[in-house]
């Protein structure tokens, strides 16, 4: 390699990118990862539907019961029984039976009714963003008959439509990722730094103790932690303290790293010249130090946003994170891991598609992400 | 190129006065070794061990040695990028004077403010052109640095003294915008040639600053470093390890060795005539260009000492070959021998040894 | 007398890389002679360590060698005592398989490699992986066998021997290199040793199956000029006591000048000039081996206020090579109207001396 990033090295001025920034050389060659570039659209996607507009996208509210308790998804169809072909498309009502020999409730389709489905239907009122009133739902049935519904999951033991369940779950896992991350990477990086550049007793201090941290296993101090929360807390209480407590454990090992790029970029001649010419410590810090810092803090962020996620519905299915009635996909799981759910409502197993995409997309970006943040090397 | 021809063509003599502008006195650096889980200090890296020399106005001091002789640590202790242990530097400051008077000052003994205030007129050119400039800053703004850090505010004045920084170190004013990994290795090395001399410096520390360099770009670099010399009457502290580059550009010429200088003289008087073995062995040891050259070599035998752990007496004794006993035992004094001609050694003077 | 050992016949590597491709090593011709020394000189970027590493069949990625043919004049190895002559083949080492068996037994068997120390200088700092590997490396350290294992480890690929001779002659390779107490130093570490005696090591493997050459690729610029006159010592002297040929890499004309019978001049993957070493720095021919020559400071002869004859310009982005005769925008013969667009052919400009330049073609003529 040395050879050809020496041939490379010498080229005067690559006239191709010529001017370019750090970050235009980054999005330049971020965009040519296909799986990258796929990974953060996914992302966005998710991220808006769920963290930013899920009123809009589900057709009903959150809160919304309905007479029809467990039923199965309705299907979307283009073609009813008689093979008619329908340009727009429409479910079948559902119909309760009961199923007498296995006494359950059984749900069949009635292809009597007809309810025909569309996009930006009026429903109910919401606020988006909490500022601006609205009513439009991204899609819903254009059917005026009040027992008319849409749930293309199914619902729960509550007849709340199982998808709207999903996406305002989202909500909350995703941003447990999220500000989670970010609190990890603010502990992370203003810890390591200060390992790095101060060194003595500030770093040894700040080293023994990722090291403890370091020591205990996860899932315990986890459990011990999110038991420690009063239960009379107010369930928004609760998530943020997760929140912190996930952030917490995690600091450690992005602290060590951050350190030890520091400790390496603090003898670069560029950090040296800084302050041969006077440059005061936070200077040389923020201008010089961390910036050199961020690429990589950003690829072990978002790599590690999954665990994060993960952590979170791994917790409230054992019960100790989120309780209803917040909603998290821990919280959905919880209701579908039972050999009950999964005989009689497969349906709510749904939950676990959305959480491996989004785990997929996280890894698909942090990779394409770590390749484009290192924009000098030569491939 | 063709601002580095325009000067060529108006070569004067240069003007050389006799104004002492940096006085170092017993400076010493010494890095602590520490072991153990308390951290306890078990010993010191001699790094830079009780050197004293001088720089005058407008001239050229070359400091050579091998590797871990304690060239770089020397020079940047000066500016107190490492903490000296004990000495005292004596600098000629403008800044610090009033009146338009030149004020005499300890470095060492400066306060954070002063200090900062003194880094104006002492700037750095360092030795990789690749580590030297941060990644993430444009030219303008690796250039401007200095002067932000000063207190100049960015605007068109800057702007212009940019734009005649750049023009001056060869390069163009659209270049301004682009980054570092846009240059080749001695365009960059340029760029660092401007910014240190952005605030108007009197003393320009080089550390090792064509070593990095292809040749053809090292004699470029080094006629343009003349130049420079000659326009703003700047002094340099050159440090190196390639002796034929230090010879070409210093006036006067200090060789370390571990840590010490043995040998400090006016360049020609030091390479035709040196009094220290060890100068004689390194001049002996520099590969000439030319296959007709027999070496006459003196072997230096072994390795540089080890300056945690430096032999007794003169640290040069295992590897000389007119060591006596006397050599064991006794640390030889940094004496005159003649005129501005320095060095430490038992014999100086009375061993008839080779130059160039 | 004069038998060839290589013959590099019109090689051409090429680099394929986002940018474009880069022709590190454009029509390269060379041939080296059994027990001889060829200095190749070139600046960084002029494809000289390139074509060392096509000799042994590892260009590194991406870069392809795309034509040409590198022969090397095998001679069997076994000392034939039932009076048959040995034979010679002739293997064309690109043609060789870059894993097979073969070219193992070629590199470090009969081509031995000794390369620069690797310095942060020359690594691409703002990889992450390098900095990944920068921060993981001030916490561990890696493990590495034992100087003595690592020669023995040679010896035994190469020549089967047991492992009491293998340290024999690992003692024995590290008294030849001149390291002292060779018998104690067998057992240490690398990292326990200085800079100087690693490349003595390094020496030490490449020579330990008795190669019928030695690949010497900037073997002491990462040296203190002391070690370096011991270093180079010592490969005169195993040179002068074998009859091994060194290809010798470097930028340093002070290193050569010693240490070469021939030199060849590349630039931007192209030889220039190619001559006997007196006749290249007494007599150079090409404008590119003259500026270069000039533009080194020489001890001993300074003169007060003296300016280097520096050579114009830096070296052109490879993705755009200028056309005619590459070195022409930097060169001070430069003829207008020719050299931009004539490229140059090899020249024989004076007895065993080459070169590619208009100013000779015309003369020839």
């Amino acid at each position: 390699m040395a050879v050809a990033e020496q041939t490379l090295a010498s080229a005067p001025v690559r006239r191709k990118q010529a001017s370019q920034s750090y970050l235009s050389l980054v999005w330049w060659k971020f965009r040519k990862n296909r799986t990258a570039v796929f990974g953060g659209v996914l992302l966005l996607v998710l991220h808006i539907a769920m963290v930013g507009v899920p009123e809009f996208v589900s057709p009903y509210l959150l809160e919304r019961t309905s007479d029809y308790v467990e039923a199965k998804p309705q299907r979307i169809r283009f073609f009813d029984q008689e093979g008619n072909f329908h340009l727009r498309p429409f479910v079948y009502g559902l119909e309760k039976k009961i199923d007498l020999a296995k006494r359950t409730r059984v749900y069949v389709d009635d292809p009597i009714r007809i309810y025909p489905l569309g996009f930006f239907v009026a429903g109910e009122p919401y606020q988006l963003f909490g500022l601006i009133p609205l009513k439009t739902h991204l899609y819903g049935t254009l059917s005026d008959d009040p027992a008319a519904s849409v749930f293309i999951m199914g619902t729960d033991a509550l007849g709340r439509d199982w998808f709207t369940r999903i996406l305002y779950g989202g909500r909350l896992s995703l941003m447990i990722g999220l500000i989670g991350q970010l609190m990890t990477i603010a502990f992370g990086t203003i810890l390591g730094a200060m390992s790095g550049y101060y060194g003595g007793w500030v770093d040894q201090l700040i080293q023994r103790a990722t090291e403890l941290l370091g020591a205990i296993p996860d899932i315990p101090l986890f459990m011990a932690l999110a038991a420690a929360i009063p239960s009379f807390w107010s369930p928004i209480s609760v998530y943020f303290m997760l929140t912190l407590i996930l952030s917490f454990v995690r600091w450690g090992g992005l602290a060590r790293q951050v350190r030890g790029l520091i400790l390496s970029l603090r003898e670069r001649e560029y950090a040296l010249a800084a302050k041969s010419a006077g440059g005061s410590d936070s200077r040389i810090m923020f201008r010089h130090l961390l910036p050199g810092t961020m690429s990589h803090v950003i690829v072990i962020a978002t790599l590690a946003i999954p665990g994060m996620i993960l952590s979170e519905t791994a917790l409230s299915w054992l019960g100790l994170g989120l309780r209803p009635p917040l909603t998290s996909w821990g919280v959905l799981l919880q209701d579908a891991a039972t050999v009950r759910a999964i005989h009689t409502t497969p349906w709510e197993l749904w939950t676990v598609p959305f959480i491996l995409l989004t785990i997929l997309a996280y890894n698909m970006l942090g990779d394409g992400l770590r390749d484009a943040l290192d924009p000098y090397s030569g491939r | 190129m063709s601002v580095t021809n325009q000067t060529q063509s108006q070569a004067q003599p240069p003007t050389k006065n006799d104004t002492i502008l940096l006085d170092v006195k017993g400076l010493k650096k010494y890095f602590p070794i520490q072991k153990g889980f308390l951290r306890r200090t078990v010993g010191y890296v001699k790094a830079v061990d009780d050197i004293s020399f001088f720089v005058r106005e407008g001239e050229t001091l070359g400091v050579v040695g091998e590797s871990g002789c304690g060239k770089s640590t020397a020079g940047r202790s000066i500016i107190r990028l490492y903490e000296p242990t004990a000495g005292q530097v004596s600098f000629k400051s403008q800044v610090l004077g009033s009146n338009g008077q030149t004020k005499t000052v300890n470095l060492l003994d400066l306060n954070a403010q002063e200090m900062k205030s003194v880094r104006q007129e002492i700037s750095m050119i360092f030795q990789d052109p690749v580590n030297s400039l941060n990644p993430r800053m444009s030219v303008s703004d690796i250039i401007a640095e200095p002067m932000i850090i000063h207190g100049m505010k960015m605007g068109q004045d800057t702007e212009d003294i940019i734009v005649s920084l750049l023009e001056r170190v060869g390069l163009r004013s659209d270049h301004l915008r682009r980054y570092p990994h846009e240059f080749s290795g001695g365009q960059r090395q340029r760029i660092g040639i401007a910014r240190a001399l952005s605030l108007n410096p009197s003393l320009v520390i080089c550390d090792e600053p064509v070593s990095a360099l292809d040749v053809s770009i090292q004699a470029q670099t080094l006629n343009l470093l003349q130049d420079l010399q000659k326009d703003f009457n700047l002094a340099y502290i050159f440090v190196a390890h390639d002796m034929s580059v230090v010879e070409h550009i210093s006036d006067r010429v200090a060789v370390m060795y571990v840590g010490k200088i043995v040998e400090m003289a006016e360049t020609d008087a030091l390479f035709t005539n040196p009094l220290h073995p060890y100068t004689e062995a390194l001049l002996s040891s520099v590969p000439k260009p030319d296959p007709l050259y027999k070496p006459h070599r003196i072997m230096m035998q072994g390795e540089v000492a080890d300056p945690s752990n430096p032999p007794s007496g003169c640290y040069f004794h295992p590897r000389c070959r007119y060591a006596q006993d006397l050599c064991k035992e006794k640390s030889p004094e940094f004496r005159q021998i003649k005129h501005d001609h320095w060095t430490a050694c038992h014999f100086a003077g009375e061993l008839k040894l080779e130059g160039i | 007398m004069s038998e060839p050992l290589i013959e590099i016949k019109d090689l051409r590597v090429e680099f394929n890389v986002r940018e474009g491709i880069v022709k590190a090593v454009d029509g390269f011709n060379l041939t080296i002679n059994r027990g001889e020394t060829v200095g190749v000189i070139g600046e960084s970027g002029c494809g000289k360590s390139v074509t060392a590493r096509a000799i042994l069949n590892m260009v590194p990625k991406p870069g392809k060698v795309t034509s040409g043919e590198i022969l090397y004049y095998r001679r069997s190895k076994e000392n034939p005592s039932d009076g048959q002559s040995r034979t010679t083949d002739v293997l064309d080492l690109t043609k060789l398989d870059p894993d097979g068996e073969t070219i193992r037994q070629v590199r470090g068997g009969e081509i031995g490699m000794i390369f620069q120390e690797p310095m942060s200088s020359l690594t691409p700092v703002y990889s992450v992986g390098t900095l990944i590997n920068e921060a993981v490396s001030l916490h561990r350290l890696s493990p590495v066998k034992r100087v003595g294992a690592q020669i023995t480890e040679t010896i035994q690929t190469h020549r089967r021997v047991t492992k009491a001779e293998g340290r024999q002659i690992a003692i024995e390779m590290l008294r030849k290199v001149g390291i002292p107490k060779p018998n104690e130093r067998v057992d240490s570490y690398p990292h326990q040793l200085s800079g100087g005696q690693r490349q003595r090591v390094m020496i030490a493997i490449a020579l330990s199956c008795e190669p019928v050459m030695l690949i010497a690729d900037e073997p002491t610029t990462a040296l203190d000029v002391s070690i370096e006159a011991q270093i180079l010592d010592i490969m005169r002297e195993l040179q002068e006591s074998s009859d091994m040929a060194i290809l010798f890499i470097t930028h340093n004309l002070g290193v050569v000048a010693n240490m070469a019978h021939e030199i060849v001049v590349m630039y931007m993957g192209k030889a220039v000039e190619r001559a006997k070493v007196q006749d290249l720095f007494y007599q150079p021919q090409h404008p590119y081996t003259r500026s270069l020559l000039q533009s080194i400071p020489k001890l001993g002869q300074k003169k007060s206020g003296e300016r280097l004859a520096s050579i114009a310009g830096s070296v052109p982005d490879p993705f755009h090579l200028p056309p005619g005769c590459v070195f022409h925008p930097r060169c001070p013969a430069f003829m207008p109207g020719r050299c931009d667009t004539i490229t140059p052919q090899w020249t024989q400009v004076g007895d065993d001396h080459w070169a590619s330049c208009l100013l000779y073609e015309e003369a020839g003529k």
